[in-house]
């Protein structure tokens, strides 16, 4: 019964907020709605556009000015002990032995995963369109992508669950490989850096149907006279898809790749919820939110936000661009 | 094998013409292949298989789960539903008062207005910028475009602070402590803030490119530019609305940062994703409690995907820059 009180009350608080927000623009469009003449459009425009304008500065624009400014700042950013503190947390970002290797495994997640569930997407897009049941293949395949990554770490950390060999094993790698002959596996979890490359198979789980969904798509929009037009001209197999379909979908490879990229150095889900970054597993992302929200260190934590945004420009920039050259050419 | 040996078969056949005369549209049936069906099939069952066995753990007794692997069930059948009752409404590991059951209501209460909102406010913007126009307009929409840059992780710290202290200049309050406390609204202004410059971008290619013959017909009927939002560019934008919808409710259900950073002062308000990233610490102990909670959070985006997937597809190309 109280369960159900609460649940209605959260639903109430809900339609509350929605219908508040509702109610006011609704009353702010009337009393916009009577004015004419020379007034009317500056005054519409103003009511249209300043919700979001508002939110926008308030919510990203004017704290990521302020992230920039406490990343100069030392470890706490509110109260007496604010002071300036130059490069000081940028130089730590990059020479601190454990940062350092966070950067560098953030690296290698960001050169392998794009590439693995590229490859894995494209080879999947390929071969499923000769199949009988390729809608049941493709859904399996891309059903990853709706799960949320904390759902997709605890279905894999039960694949990846460790019991010592005497035991009942309940880890599906343990199980396989012990009954592939090997007596004796790793902790899967525990040993370096063997984990790390447990992770990003989560990663690749979820991103290659993503891959396949797209690059299936661009490989299909290729008209069929040019693939014909190659083959009167003698291209088979492997030289018809590097020489004749890879170039045509060239921009759709370019964007799947640097979204699956933007996608991975921002993981975080999968290494707070499996390992929490112990065990040299730490990335970007994760150690930015453990100097913030563990350490307290809002300084060092805000300088890793800024080496994060930094790595980001360039691979949103690209794909954007590409993308809308494809659109509008 | 390789992908070369496995095109060379299909491409075999002689070129047909039906290929031809559907323009392109369907391409002619290929002939099937050993081994190409082979890799498929592999790679199908290595992904469904993590899943399968989550599944039936979920569905299993704790002194089975905990001891026997879930393959075992296929000689031992026995299923049991009490996992998923215990989970949802008695709790037990470290779930706070009495099971998941509020924790999920909670991703509720967050998802819809963090859905809803957005929605609202940027068709509003994106009419604006695109129909009602003014001097800048084009700046203004290049400038929401290229905040799609800014990873969230850049506001974490700045609107946390505002959200428990207000802003200050000077020692002058510019904008009050809200009091939300780490409340459930939060989160979802948050989310609602972060969401726009995909939103306003997204809805903006869609709306700039309704029938200009439509909205000056309106005009020209006296409509002002306010009913001309509520009554033509929304109700024909609802394609677009749609795609976006589904995106972002999925986003915002899936989120883990998001709701742990703005919950962490309430755990009451705490999304259902936070409250299994937290019951993974148990992981061995509790693997009945786990994999029951874990399907409850990963039904209802299963259910989207499956009854929605073309929404979905467009809306994952559309939104696959946003973070």
């Amino acid at each position: 019964m109280h369960l159900l009180t609460t649940s209605l009350g959260k639903l109430l608080t809900v339609a509350e907020s929605v219908g508040g927000f509702v109610a006011i623009l609704a009353f702010l469009f009337w009393v916009a709605g009577k004015v004419r003449g020379r007034f009317e459009k500056p005054i519409a425009n103003i009511l249209l556009l300043g919700p979001a304008v508002i939110l926008l500065m308030v919510g990203l624009v004017i704290p990521a000015f302020r992230t920039i400014f406490l990343s100069f700042r030392g470890q706490y950013a509110i109260g007496p002990n604010v002071k300036y503190v130059g490069l000081a947390n940028y130089k730590w970002a990059f020479t601190d032995p454990h940062t350092l290797h966070t950067l560098l495994r953030t690296a290698e997640w960001l050169v392998l995963v794009p590439l693995v569930s590229t490859v894995l997407g494209m080879v999947f897009a390929l071969l499923v369109d000769r199949m009988r049941f390729q809608v049941i293949a493709k859904s399996l395949i891309f059903m990853p992508t709706a799960i949320s990554f904390v759902g997709a770490s605890l279905i894999w950390k039960y694949v990846y669950q460790y019991r010592s060999p005497g035991l009942q094993q309940i880890g599906l790698l343990s199980e396989v490989v012990m009954k592939l002959g090997w007596s004796h596996p790793p902790n899967w979890l525990l040993s370096a850096p063997l984990n790390t490359f447990l992770l990003m198979v989560i990663l690749v789980w979820i991103e290659t149907g993503f891959a396949m969904v797209i690059l299936g798509a661009a490989i299909r929009s290729v008209p069929d006279d040019v693939i014909e037009a190659a083959r009167v001209d003698g291209a088979k197999g492997w030289r018809l898809f590097r020489s004749v379909q890879l170039p045509m979908i060239s921009t759709t490879v370019t964007v799947v790749i640097i979204t699956i990229m933007t996608a991975t150095l921002k993981i975080f889900d999968i290494v707070y919820t499996i390992t929490g970054g112990d065990f040299k597993t730490d990335t970007l992302s994760n150690e930015m939110y453990t100097q913030i929200f563990e350490s307290f260190n809002t300084g060092r934590g805000s300088a890793l936000a800024v080496v994060l945004f930094m790595a980001v420009v360039p691979l949103v920039t690209v794909s954007i661009l590409r993308l809308r050259k494809e659109r509008y050419a | 094998m390789s992908v070369d040996e496995v095109t060379v078969t299909a491409t075999e056949g002689l070129p047909d013409p039906s290929g031809l005369a559907t323009g392109g549209q369907r391409k002619q049936p290929k002939p099937h292949h050993r081994i190409a069906t082979f890799v498929v099939v592999v790679m199908s069952i290595l992904w469904a298989l993590p899943v399968l066995g989550f599944f039936i753990t979920s569905l299993r007794s704790k002194a089975a789960a905990d001891n026997t692997g879930w393959w075992t069930v296929f000689v031992h059948p026995s299923l049991t539903f009490s996992n998923y009752i215990n989970v949802l409404f008695h709790g037990g590991a470290n779930i706070q008062g009495g099971g998941l059951f509020p924790y999920a209501m909670n991703s509720l209460a967050i998802a819809i207005p963090a859905t809803i909102i957005p929605i609202i406010v940027a068709s509003m913007a994106a009419y604006s910028l695109s129909w009602v126009r003014f001097k800048s307009a084009d700046t203004v929409y290049f400038i929401i475009f290229g905040l799609q840059v800014v990873p969230l992780q850049m506001s974490l710290v700045p609107l946390l602070q505002l959200y428990s202290h207000g802003a200050h200049i000077g020692g002058f309050l510019i904008f009050p402590n809200l009091n939300l406390h780490g409340s459930i609204a939060e989160v979802w202004i948050s989310h609602t803030m972060f969401s726009l410059p995909l939103a306003v971008f997204l809805l903006y290619n869609f709306i700039a490119q309704l029938p200009n013959e439509l909205i000056e017909a309106a005009r020209v009927d006296g409509a002002g530019y306010l009913y001309i939002y509520r009554r033509v560019v929304m109700p024909l934008s609802l394609p677009a609305i749609a795609s976006f919808t589904i995106f972002q409710f999925l986003w915002v259900w899936n989120d883990l940062l998001i709701g742990l950073t703005f919950s962490a002062k309430n755990a009451s308000a705490q999304p259902l994703t936070v409250q299994l990233q937290q019951l993974s610490g148990t992981f061995g102990s509790h693997l009945d409690l786990l994999t029951a909670g874990g399907f409850v959070s990963i039904i209802i985006p299963m259910i989207v995907f499956f009854s929605l997937q073309r929404y979905f597809v467009r809306g994952l190309l559309a939104g696959s820059v946003k973070g």
